[in-house]
């Protein structure tokens, strides 16, 4: 009998530690969210903030819109509010009006909001009304890991202003039924002379983007198209050229500064390099979907994760959202970096480098801080705490609607992403893809000085009227340097190169 | 009694005068003389700086005037004409008149944003209906939005279909209170409908019609919700507007300080270009 009970609780036991249902504890039955991982003990987890009480206290949060960042922000404020007794106010605010709508009341000395997330390059003009997160937080372990791209992000000058809750990225999605099937293989080869494959530069991804457009190449009696475009000039789209330009104009042999030459502080956005990036670009206007020239981030997401394209390139969020299990393209899609050029420009010589050219773009994303004038900030540092806890972040990274990607070593294994469901070797590429990114030396981090919202906005502008045929490329790219040299002029040359100063020495890695 | 009191009876108003109107002025042209934005937030004084940036460094605010004007020009004349020709329809004894006239008035009492995310899902030129429908016609599919010609008239069907029965309710209370007795003498002259309304129903509507004209002019001047859902001001900057442009300026990149600027020169422009319309068409429309 003695060995009989033994044998029981030792199954008991075993199923407890190997089956999914043995996450399932006290916490993830009454938040179904953590589910999978039932809570993970930490400084944050919800056994931690139960222990907290916050009753009768309100905490005031700005957030974006549904579901992109403000469902897990509703979300995780019902849950902190159920946890702590704290009364959690949520309002949602389009992207476009985040920033004003922390900024108005920030310069007229208010704080209508405890906490207010916005995008990674406000740091430099919120960062003297954001409180910096505490030492507590910083020296958590789950802050511990965070990687050091990441750290460098949410943090100016070695003080961290927001919590990292978002980790972004801009690289390649492809669909991986057609790029890896021998029969299209064949057929391109014997069409084009070439090699059918994860394109390797802008060239062959638009070479193949050209020949896959247009035509019903995936046999659901519906056109598909070649590439699907962040191109609409106030959504995103200047990001969307950066990471165009990158393998162009970041060449290694030329450290101090992408945008601008840190010594002079010239523009250099209209040099050879971002030019062939914006040509390449207009002729991508010949592969998208119709309309596509107009396509925000929310439109490239639904054209790829809806199976519409063949290549899309921006944040994780199209990609997740392509690998969930009700998406027609489920676990049909790869991964890999942005694609290079043969040649890189060389500002030094004035010429071109020959030779193979890859930089990754860590482009801004999610962020949040808690206000300076804030009277409640325990409590706000401790609902981010807990946002972005263990459980949390793993469920939060599963789910493309929400935004949230990854930014933690951990997330770089492929086990977290095949328990949801993905194919092992589909999880591979995506984590190698996102590793590579992180050990690359030649990485470009996006601009984040004071009017950035002007400069980027500028060069959206110009990029936007060579889209649409009303300027060239040249011509284009020259007006939007001839307008950063007199948005220098208005901010100060010394007081953009103090901030783009902090940017380069990431980028040239001495940060 | 002291006249003087009746004064104290006029202080509320004036101060909701002042409240709403006056000091919001004052406290724009003050910004606009001072170099407010994200970077230096405070009320500094500047000098004219933001003026002479405006008139010769900012070509992309006078494009957008112009196209604005085009907008709204075309949009009103629109407007007026397929307006006046429904109220004339619905004025005269027809079928199921009042069912009609509610109709008609029904795009009216749609919230334009809403009805432009719909037009938008609509003009989509992949997923849409329209090209869809189109498309079953033969006809290939139309850049609606991605066409920098092609996104003005869209935005022009939009707007005139949002906005033209303003335009009839206007009009057919005009006609609807017009007197009875010309229509009477022409009837006994045996003037053909054509000549009774060159000669009776247009001449005796013109002061209504140039009133509903400036109505519609000034609304359409700030055309701005529309351009923002339907084309966010694309492709380029071919939709681009004058108040899309002021919003861009101080709500995206936050150059308050220039903002004002603007916003102050666009007032003062509307008022000097209305005035100018409304004498014009009163000359034109109206014969002593």
């Amino acid at each position: 009998m003695k060995t009989i009970k033994t044998c029981a609780t030792a199954l008991i036991s075993a199923l407890l530690v190997f089956s999914p249902v043995a996450y399932a504890d006290k916490w993830s039955d009454q938040f179904p969210h953590i589910k999978a991982t039932g809570d993970i003990p930490g400084e944050c987890s919800y056994e931690s903030m139960s222990k907290k009480n916050y009753k009768g206290k309100t905490l005031k949060i700005n957030t974006h819109a549904v579901p992109v960042m403000g469902e897990p922000t509703a979300l995780h404020a019902e849950q902190f509010a159920k946890l702590t007794g704290a009364k959690v106010d949520v309002t949602h605010t389009p992207a476009g009006d985040l920033y004003a709508k922390a900024m108005v009341p920030f310069q007229a000395g208010q704080a209508p909001y405890d906490i207010v997330f916005g995008f990674s390059n406000f740091i430099n003009d919120w960062k003297r009304y954001l409180e910096p997160v505490p030492k507590k937080y910083v020296e958590m372990k789950q802050m511990q890991d965070v990687t050091p791209s990441h750290i460098g992000i949410a943090s100016w000058d070695g003080v961290m202003y927001q919590f990292p809750v978002d980790g972004d990225r801009h690289y390649l999605k492809y669909r991986k039924d057609v790029i890896d099937n021998p029969k299209y293989q064949k057929k391109y080869k014997a069409d084009t002379g070439k090699e059918l494959r994860v394109p390797q530069t802008w060239k062959e991804y638009g070479e193949m983007a050209a020949y896959f457009n247009g035509w019903d190449w995936d046999g659901d009696g519906e056109k598909e198209y070649g590439s699907a475009e962040v191109m609409k000039k106030d959504d995103l789209m200047y990001a969307a050229f950066y990471s165009r330009s990158a393998a162009y104009s970041k060449n290694p042999k030329t450290p101090g500064g992408f945008f601008f030459d840190l010594k002079t502080m010239k523009p250099l956005i209209n040099n050879p390099g971002f030019v062939e990036a914006l040509t390449d670009w207009v002729a991508a206007t010949k592969y998208v979907p119709p309309g596509g020239i107009n396509f925000g981030l929310g439109d490239e997401i639904g054209s790829f994760g809806g199976g519409q394209t063949l290549f899309s390139f921006s944040w994780d969020d199209a990609f997740v959202a392509a690998m969930q299990p009700d998406s027609p393209i489920n676990n049909k899609v790869g991964a890999a970096q942005l694609p290079g050029a043969m040649k890189v420009w060389n500002r030094t010589t004035n010429s071109w480098d020959e030779g193979f050219n890859q930089a990754p773009f860590f482009v801004w994303g999610w962020a949040v801080g808690v206000a300076k004038k804030s009277k409640e900030k325990e409590m706000a540092f401790d609902y981010l705490c807990f946002f972005a806890n263990e459980a949390n972040h793993q469920a939060d990274i599963g789910i493309g609607r929400f935004g949230v990607n990854p930014f933690r070593n951990d997330d770089f294994k492929a086990d977290v992403w095949t328990q949801i469901g993905w194919d092992k070797d589909i999880a591979q590429s995506y984590v190698d893809t996102l590793a590579q990114m992180e050990e690359s030396k030649n990485r470009v981090f996006p601009l984040r000085v004071p009017g950035t919202f002007e400069f980027n906005a500028a060069l959206a502008t110009a990029a936007a009227k060579a889209l649409a045929g009303q300027l060239s490329p040249q011509a284009a790219l020259d007006e939007a340097a001839k307008q950063w040299e007199d948005i220098l002029n208005r901010v100060g040359k010394d007081n953009v190169r103090a901030a783009y100063s902090v940017g380069v020495a990431m980028e040239d890695n001495k940060l | 009694m002291n006249f003087k009191h009746k004064y104290v009876f006029l202080f509320p108003g004036l101060f909701v005068l002042i409240g709403i109107l006056i000091f919001p002025i004052i406290f724009t042209i003050r910004l606009s003389l001072s170099g407010w934005n994200s970077y230096t937030p405070e009320m500094n004084f500047i000098g004219i700086t933001n003026y002479l940036r405006l008139f010769t460094d900012d070509p992309r605010f006078w494009e957008s005037f112009f196209r604005l004007s085009f907008l709204s020009v075309t949009t009103v004349i629109l407007q007026y004409i397929i307006g006046f020709a429904l109220a004339l329809i619905v004025w005269r004894e027809i079928k199921f008149k009042r069912f009609f006239r509610v109709i008609f008035l029904i795009p009216m009492m749609t919230t334009p944003v809403i009805m432009t995310v719909i037009w938008r899902t609509f003009f989509h030129e992949s997923l849409g209906p329209v090209n869809d429908l189109l498309g079953n016609l033969g006809v290939k599919p139309i850049l609606w939005l991605s066409d920098p010609v092609i996104a003005k008239f869209t935005v022009i069907i939009v707007e005139v279909w949002q906005w033209t029965p303003f335009m009839f309710l206007l009009l057919l209370a005009g006609l609807l209170s017009l007197p009875k007795e010309p229509f009477l003498a022409a009837a006994i002259d045996g003037a053909s409908p054509f000549r009774k309304f060159v000669y009776v129903t247009f001449p005796l509507m013109a002061p209504i019609s140039i009133g509903a004209i400036i109505i519609r002019l000034i609304e359409a001047s700030k055309i701005m919700d529309t351009v923002f859902v339907l084309t966010s001001g694309g492709p380029g900057t071919a939709t681009e507007t004058s108040s899309f442009y002021i919003y861009i300026k101080g709500l995206r990149e936050f150059q308050m300080g220039y903002a004002a600027t603007l916003s102050f020169t666009y007032l003062v422009i509307m008022i000097i270009s209305l005035t100018i319309i409304a004498k014009v068409l009163t000359k034109l429309m109206i014969k002593e």
